[in-house]
């Protein structure tokens, strides 16, 4: 029932949409299902999350979705393009042009400076950088002076930013983060968290993001729960409580069936 | 603690790999170099003792058949010659079996064209002595049959093949006199080494070789086989009661074939050192890689260590677990190293074979001394090697096991480093720019002392010059291959040390190569100048084998069609203004016309009044100048007063006195002259050539040739020894590869999630693996560039050094080589890159940026 609904959505705005996902990884007694028939889209300008407990198929759904993974049947699109049967290079193309992403550990290179970080992407793709867009995203994730820092000089807090500007910088259609806030400190997260939400609303970026803390979870439109592979609920307009609420609810559903 | 490390060497079996490799290569050199000259030495002993297997006295006239004399001693006393009447003494003593009267010296084969078939000192002929069924036991003919009258000959089979003569052909041969043509009669076989390794041998019947090559009636050695029973020496003792004691040594076989072991010693023994030095080098090289690879291991498993610290390993602990692991590698790669070396001994064998047949061969020595030197070795260095990165890993506190999240690489300071190396360097350039200011054996010892030292003080200094040597390519970089050029060029000074050890074993090859090369080139530039400054002459005339030209050339010579001007180059040695100097003597008249100097005062005009020309360093050393007086002793406690006409600006091409060969004739008739000078009407042309040859009798001894031929002759020597030089560091580099490969590889790995983000983002495969690729080609280059500048500069100082013996010589820098050698430094970064860009465009990009 909730699949239907998570895929039924944002049929005309979606950003990205999974139709019929199958991930099966190994063979025999090892078969393990890591994402069972999923459907689900996720909305143009709209910051979804993805929840679940570990091993619920989240971060997989995530990677097949950005086109890091490949899937073993189903349909997976950005925008207009079908992602399944892509070639490596046409998927890196896609990836580079289309996704943004943000990472637990942030991943940035030790090498470049802040602002080299940021546009990083743009140089890869040997695009000019959009000045007045990168001054405003600059601006927004507040690391006007640091721009010259390389990583090291960086709090864990500033890294994670510098990422989500990376992200943000070559305008993708959607932007994937995964356990953004995962290796910060809450007050970090949340500044993190509260900017993702602002790009969304201000810049009306698309967002997936992929967590298991609750908080976290609350600054998204819409959230979306994870079950041994397959989407069990949704909840839009979430707040810590009601997320919390509703994970207590699907675990204890767990336990009993 | 024990079981810890071999699990380790276990678990980075791939890692491990290149420093194995690397001394294994290190390795094999030096026990490949060991089998090699063993096996070649003995073979070598072997093969002479059985030339002088039926040898028990050896009788020898040393006036007879000498090679090259100079210029002639004072007195010209014959002394008592051996002949047919001393074979006939020597045979009737007691304990003689048999004797054998041997005629031998230079005898030069003409090939078809007219060129000597072999080098001039390797062509010798000697006498057919046909016993009673007419073969020669000493040279079993292996076509036709012996020599039997003047005219005919016989030829060892290799040179036979190498003219392409067969039984029956015209051979033109040539002694020290004219030259004639003889018929062919028998092809033979010999195993006399000297022989059999290229030279040629022309046999003839006794009379016509004690004609050609000696005198009539006149044998240069008796050899004397003893009857069974008796010694060596008591034959020795009866023969030398029969002969005159001075001008006749006499030698037992034994003593011959002990001579031979200690020449084939010394020359085996000149080659193995050489050897060993490089093969010395190519481990010196892989030093570089082991330490790199211990550090980088260390790194790597820095709180696996940690925690071995935090539950109770001691320091030492953590120190030996690390050098059991080096131990591990040295005794595995020592052990291959030793197998291969003994491969590559007997392939260099079996190579040399092939490309001359006559070289002896044996069957391989691997002497216990091989064994445990190549072992030894291979151990020492690595676990040597990596006992500072071992000492390091024991430093690491227990509390690192702990840290959560990544490991920052610590950069210790580079101060202290900074300091040594510039102590160091500092101190080494100083040295050789003292010896290169300086003349003599000091410079030189100082210039010995300074290189090294400079070159240690750079490889220390090497981290710190990393950074502004790349920062100068940099912004290329980026602008020529976009983000993957500008990512590669951070990576590669992003850690120094690792940057600078891997370039130094690049360094160390091309400084050495560079040197060679430049000062090979500097020498032969200056000896074409030189020859070039004072030759007009078109053609010089001279004998092949060093030998003196009859005094009648010059006058067959000038008759030759074409040729405007001759003049025979006499030398002499005289007392001039108290001391032996060589004096170069030449016709007043043609001097003009065939030597060119610069006057600095006088002219050379005054030769045609019998006045010498001294060079303007003897004229200082002496307070000479044009029209001072000088006393020369011509011999014979005879003396000359003979008048400075002109003081010339020195050249090496010419002695330091001049004198008309006027002048010399009238005191020493038959002065010792070894060269022709000749000048055509129009130049050198092969007409000429062809007309100078025709009068001297078309003698294949007789060479003549241009300026060019002679700076082309010395310079084919320089291109030699240096090709030689090339093929031994090459050793050296291919270790340098595999360092460079090691680096790499041990780089992507360590920055796999780094990779894995960049593939996430957008970077496609040819992005990651031109990144590799070109931080390997900047490493690579970076290495090479330092040791070009490096190698020039040592090779300024010894050119500087060298000035004083030859003079003209300044440092000429050979751009074309030094390209060609940057050129490929940055192949081989292309090359090394290919595994480890491969491996990184192929990594997985979620299991890459997965954390863990």
């Amino acid at each position: 029932m909730s699949t239907s609904t998570a895929y039924a959505a944002h049929t005309g705005l979606a950003a990205a949409r999974a139709t019929g996902l199958n991930k099966v990884y190994g063979e025999g007694e090892t078969r393990v299902v890591a994402l069972d028939n999923v459907s689900v889209s996720f909305g143009r300008g709209e910051f979804t999350a993805i929840m679940g407990p570990s091993g619920s198929g989240k971060s997989t759904l995530m990677h097949c979705m950005a086109g890091l993974d490949t899937v073993s049947s189903g349909s997976a699109t950005i925008g207009d393009t079908e992602l399944v049967g892509l070639k490596d290079k046409q998927l890196t193309k896609l990836r580079r042009d289309k996704i943004g992403f943000i990472f637990q550990a942030f991943n940035l290179l030790p090498t470049l400076t802040a602002l080299e970080n940021i546009t990083l992407p743009m140089d890869i793709a040997g695009r000019k950088v959009d000045k007045p867009w990168l001054d405003r995203v600059v601006e927004t994730v507040g690391l006007s002076g640091r721009l010259s820092h390389r990583p090291a000089q960086l709090s864990g807090g500033q890294q994670q930013r510098v990422a989500c500007a990376r992200a943000l910088a070559s305008k993708p259609e959607i932007i994937f983060a995964d356990e953004p806030t995962g290796n910060l400190d809450s007050r970090s997260g949340a500044e993190i968290l509260s900017f993702l939400r602002n790009s969304v609303r201000e810049l009306g970026q698309t967002v997936v993001m992929v967590t298991h803390d609750p908080v976290a979870a609350s600054y998204a439109d819409r959230v979306v729960f994870l079950a041994d592979g397959r989407i069990v609920d949704e909840l839009t307009h979430p707040t810590a409580d009601s997320v919390l609420d509703r994970m207590r609810r699907f675990d204890a559903k767990g336990r009993t069936s | 603690m024990y079981r810890t490390a071999l699990r380790n060497v276990l678990a980075h079996k791939g890692r491990l790999l290149m420093t194995a490799l690397a001394v294994m290569l290190g390795t094999a050199f030096v026990a490949g170099t060991l089998v090699f000259s063993d096996t070649m030495g003995q073979a070598m002993r072997n093969s002479y003792s059985n030339s002088y297997s039926d040898v028990s006295v050896l009788v020898t006239d040393h006036e007879a058949g000498g090679f090259s004399r100079g210029p002639k001693a004072p007195d010209g006393k014959q002394q008592q010659p051996l002949t047919d009447a001393t074979v006939r003494e020597l045979t009737a003593l007691p304990g003689t079996e048999r004797a054998r009267g041997v005629v031998a010296g230079f005898t030069g084969v003409a090939d078809p064209k007219g060129n000597l078939v072999a080098e001039a000192w390797n062509s010798r002929g000697a006498n057919f002595v046909p016993d009673g069924s007419g073969q020669d036991p000493r040279y079993p003919m292996a076509q036709g049959r012996g020599p039997q009258k003047a005219g005919e000959i016989a030829l060892n089979r290799q040179a036979a093949d190498k003219a392409g003569y067969h039984v029956g052909d015209k051979v033109r041969v040539a002694g020290n006199g004219a030259a004639e043509d003889t018929t062919l009669t028998g092809v033979f076989t010999t195993d006399d080494p000297q022989v059999s390794s290229g030279g040629t041998l022309v046999l003839m019947d006794t009379a016509t070789a004690q004609q050609r090559l000696l005198e009539p009636g006149r044998y240069s050695s008796i050899v004397l086989t003893a009857k069974a029973g008796t010694a060596e020496n008591t034959l020795l003792d009866e023969a030398r009661a029969k002969l005159p004691a001075d001008s006749i040594d006499l030698q037992t076989g034994q003593q011959l074939k002990d001579e031979q072991t200690k020449m084939v010693a010394g020359m085996v023994s000149g080659t193995k050192t050489m050897l060993l030095v490089f093969a010395g080098i190519s481990l010196f090289v892989g030093i570089f890689i082991i330490v790199n690879t211990f550090t980088m291991l260390i790194a790597q498993r820095l709180k696996e260590l940690a925690l071995l610290r935090a539950v109770g390993a001691g320091r030492a602990q953590v120190t030996n677990s690390v050098l059991v692991e080096a131990l591990l590698i040295g005794v595995i790669a020592s052990a291959t190293g030793l197998l291969t070396g003994i491969g590559i001994g007997a392939g260099m064998q079996s190579l040399l074979h092939s490309v001359n047949e006559g070289l002896p061969t044996g069957s391989l020595v691997l002497a216990p001394v091989t064994v445990i030197a190549t072992l030894v070795v291979g151990i020492v260095v690595t676990v040597l090697s990596a006992l500072i990165p071992a000492i390091r890993a024991s430093r690491i506190p227990p509390v690192a096991a702990m840290s959560s999240g990544d490991i920052p690489t610590t950069q210790r300071g580079l101060v202290i480093r900074n300091v040594i190396g510039a102590v160091i360097a500092g101190g080494g350039i100083a040295l050789i720019l003292a010896g290169a200011s300086g003349k003599g054996s000091g410079a030189q010892a100082l210039l010995e002392l300074g290189a090294p030292l400079t070159m240690i003080g750079i490889f220390v200094l090497l981290p710190l010059l990393s950074r502004p040597v790349i920062a100068l390519v940099g912004p290329l970089l980026g602008k020529v291959f976009g983000t993957p050029g500008k990512l590669a060029r951070r990576n590669a000074v992003r850690n120094p040390r690792r940057t600078a050890s891997t370039a130094a074993a690049l360094t160390i090859g091309l400084t050495l190569v560079t040197a060679l090369t430049v000062i090979g080139n500097s020498v032969t530039t200056a000896v074409t100048k030189m020859v070039g400054s004072s030759m007009k002459a078109d053609y010089v005339v001279s004998m092949a084998n060093g030998h003196e030209l009859s005094h009648d050339l010059p006058a067959l010579i000038s008759k030759a069609n074409g040729v405007t001007a001759v003049s025979p180059v006499g030398n002499v040695m005289w007392t001039v203004a108290g001391q032996d100097r060589a004096v170069m003597g030449m016709d007043a008249a043609s001097f003009d016309q065939l030597v060119a100097l610069d006057m600095k005062s006088g002219s050379t005009g005054s030769l045609k009044q019998g006045q010498i020309l001294v060079n303007d360093e003897f004229a200082d050393k002496h307070q000479l100048a044009q029209g001072s007086a000088v006393k020369i002793e011509v011999g014979d406690g005879k003396s000359v007063d003979a008048t400075v006409g002109g003081v010339f600006e020195r050249n090496d091409g010419v002695s330091p006195i001049i004198a008309p060969n006027a002048m010399i004739d009238q005191y020493e008739p038959d002065a010792y002259v070894n060269e022709i000078m000749v000048k055509g009407a129009n130049g050198p042309s092969a007409e000429l050539k062809q007309s100078i040859k025709d009068a001297t009798g078309r003698n294949p001894v007789i060479e003549v040739l241009t300026e060019k031929d002679m700076v082309d002759q010395f310079s084919r020597i320089i291109t030699n020894a240096l090709n030689i030089m090339y093929g031994l560091l090459g050793m050296a580099v291919i270790v340098a590869v595999l360092g460079v490969i090691n680096t790499l590889a041990m780089s992507v790995f360590e920055r796999k999630r780094e990779i894995g983000m960049l593939r996430a983002i957008g970077l496609d495969r040819r992005g990651i693996k031109r990144m590799v690729r070109i931080e390997s080609v900047v490493i690579s280059l970076f290495g090479a560039v330092i040791g070009v500048l490096l190698g020039c500069f040592l090779a300024w100082a010894a050119a500087r050094v060298l000035a004083s013996d030859l003079k003209g010589l300044t440092t000429v820098i050979p751009y074309g080589s030094v390209l060609l050698f940057l050129g490929l430094a940055a192949l081989v970064g292309i090359v090394a890159a290919l595994w480890p860009a491969r491996r990184a465009s192929r990594m997985d990009i979620l299991a890459s940026i997965k954390t863990d």
